[in-house]
């Protein structure tokens, strides 16, 4: 079957984000970004399918300015077979993220696409439900375990309450949650073979997806910020504070 | 303005959350219906009309809707939605699932996790794991938006509204339901609880957990974990707390053994006291608690159990 991996290039998980002093965004100049670490868990689930022998051929798609073509090398290295990328300035929401891959799976026909649950950045959670939608197909979100059985998918999801298990009939969309397995690294030699992997460029507005922002950003601000606290010296002193001057025990 | 909440509910019961959801539809309209849709729901529909500001209960009582499958609940509520400006829930496993999915059945953009209503366009909501608030404003006909239940407060009660069954010719040929783990616990929910105790890496072992129980008990607290915890396997995923776990807003929360990443804090930040029992003084988690206790976790647990 073929799988296509949706993959973000966003500020890397360690760094804290910084609000712009005029308040319009957060600052990403001079951030240090990575591959957001679920569509990491995206590819390598990605990869260990093609390595079972269930999937053969792993395509890697990344939307936006010329910079995540580092992230599509990246998938290349660890083990996709070609990389597509959506090349586009414009700040996109989910909705035209899903649109512009609806346009890719319409093309490609997939059996299945593994995106991650939400991107550290915008911290969404919607393209993956969203490119269900838009192609009909079923979902499985939130994937801590998925089986490919014949025309179906077992997928296991992380819930509020623990674990739900669905049946998907294939062709599916699936968003990874951190528990689906541990990405590998890429080996340098495989960094220097994923140099000679093909890697397709689309501009997004040859696609015909209108890319008109629906939501205006107005604001970006700190958020508050909480009081410097105290450092007591015992257990009692604690329990004499959360009693009497915080009272939030009894 | 018309406002459909989607009620979150699970085994037979209205959750927590629909009420503090109901809130926030409340800042946006002066009344508000509620979709229940589930299977043998009647104790559901009845706590949801017995909520203050609740206009209408629309009610989908069918076998198809048992596990409020996304592909089947989604179409059914863009089957309701012409008669609505703003359709909103929790923004729970549930709510996450299905509302995106919606949205684009809807072709409009949604708004994730809001945690404040400014008005009926704009909204605020957390990004960058919570390092930055974002004010947007949606320019769609429709909103569809997920409310994150802990930064509004619950709704009082009122004697019971209108209710209206409806019957709608809906299928779900595409997933099916298999089977369910859910985590028993004796314990308050996480995300509603007014204490939660949490405990990390430093707890060294699924086992020392226990130490956690005897204090829980005495508090009525729920228990957490940071991912740490979680990935070494001590406690199930179902207690992270943080950015990709769930969200709480306790009135008190103890951080044991944790240290306080990014992406925990994320998840307990806004709770109202906030207390780190860590050995190590440098940890990030002091930097947020209002009292910070320089201990080893394996003393403090035992003395703090019995003298509560």
């Amino acid at each position: 079957m073929k799988v296509l991996v949706p993959i973000k290039r966003v500020i890397d998980y360690n760094v804290k984000a910084r609000v712009k002093p005029d308040n319009t965004d957060v600052d990403l100049t001079n951030v240090k970004m990575a591959m957001n670490p679920f569509c990491e868990i995206a590819v390598e689930e990605a990869i260990r399918l093609k390595e079972a022998g269930t999937a053969t051929e792993i395509i890697a798609v990344s939307i936006g300015d010329k910079a995540c073509q580092e992230q599509l090398r990246t998938a290349l290295a660890l083990g996709a077979d070609k990389a597509i990328h959506i090349q586009t300035d414009a700040k996109l929401e989910s909705l035209h993220v899903a649109k512009l891959l609806a346009k890719l799976v319409d093309e490609h026909q997939p059996e299945l696409v593994i995106l991650g649950k939400q991107s550290i950045d915008s911290d969404n959670n919607q393209t993956g439900q969203m490119l269900a939608a838009l192609t009909r197909r079923s979902q499985g979100t939130f994937a801590s375990k998925m089986v490919i059985d014949g025309d179906k998918a077992l997928v296991t999801r992380e819930v509020d309450g623990g674990l739900q298990t669905l049946s998907l009939l294939l062709p599916a969309v699936v968003t990874t949650d951190l528990r689906l397995n541990e990405p590998r690294y890429a080996s340098l030699p495989n960094i220097m073979k994923a140099k000679r992997k093909p890697l397709e460029v689309i501009e997004a507005d040859t696609l015909g997806v209108n890319l008109t922002p629906r939501i205006e950003l107005l604001k970006v601000e700190e958020p508050s910020k909480r009081q410097a606290g105290v450092i007591v010296d015992s257990v009692e002193e604690l329990v004499s504070k959360l009693r009497n001057e915080a009272k939030v025990i009894s | 303005m018309s406002v459909l909440v989607v009620a979150e509910h699970e085994n037979g019961q209205l959750k927590a959350e629909t009420a503090k959801v109901i809130n926030a539809a409340l800042k946006v309209a002066g009344g508000v219906d509620v979709l229940v849709a589930g299977y043998n729901v009647d104790d559901v529909v009845q706590s949801a009309a017995n909520i203050a500001g609740v206009t209408k209960v629309c009610v989908v009582d069918n076998a198809l809707f048992e596990y409020q499958l996304a592909e089947n609940t989604a179409d059914l509520i863009v089957e309701i939605a012409g008669g609505y400006t703003h359709i909103l829930a929790s923004a729970s496993t549930t709510g996450k699932n299905t509302l995106p999915r919606v949205a684009a059945l809807l072709d409009v953009s949604q708004i994730s996790e809001i945690i404040d209503v400014i008005d009926s366009e704009t909204f605020k909501r957390p990004i960058y794991a919570g390092n930055a608030i974002a004010t947007v404003k949606s320019n769609e006909a429709k909103k569809v938006i997920t409310v994150r239940a802990s930064a509004f407060e619950s709704q009082s009660e009122q004697s019971a509204c209108e209710v209206e069954i409806l019957s709608l010719a809906l299928d779900n040929t595409l997933s099916n339901f298999v089977s369910v783990e859910q985590t028993e616990s004796e314990r308050p929910e996480l995300n509603v609880a007014p204490v939660v105790i949490s405990g990390g890496r430093g707890m060294q072992n699924g086992e020392n957990f226990a130490l956690l129980n005897g204090i829980a008990d005495k508090l009525g607290a729920a228990i957490g974990a940071s991912r740490a915890a979680v990935d070494a396997g001590f406690v199930p995923n179902d207690m992270q707390v943080g950015q990709t776990g769930k969200i709480v807003a306790p009135d008190l929360y103890i951080a044991v053994g944790i240290s306080g990443a990014i992406q925990h804090l994320a998840g307990m930040k806004d709770s109202k006291v906030i207390v780190a029992i860590n050995k190590d003084p440098d940890a990030p988690v002091f930097q947020v608690a209002d009292y910070g206790l320089v201990a080893d976790l394996f003393d403090v647990l035992p003395e703090l159990e019995s003298a509560l």
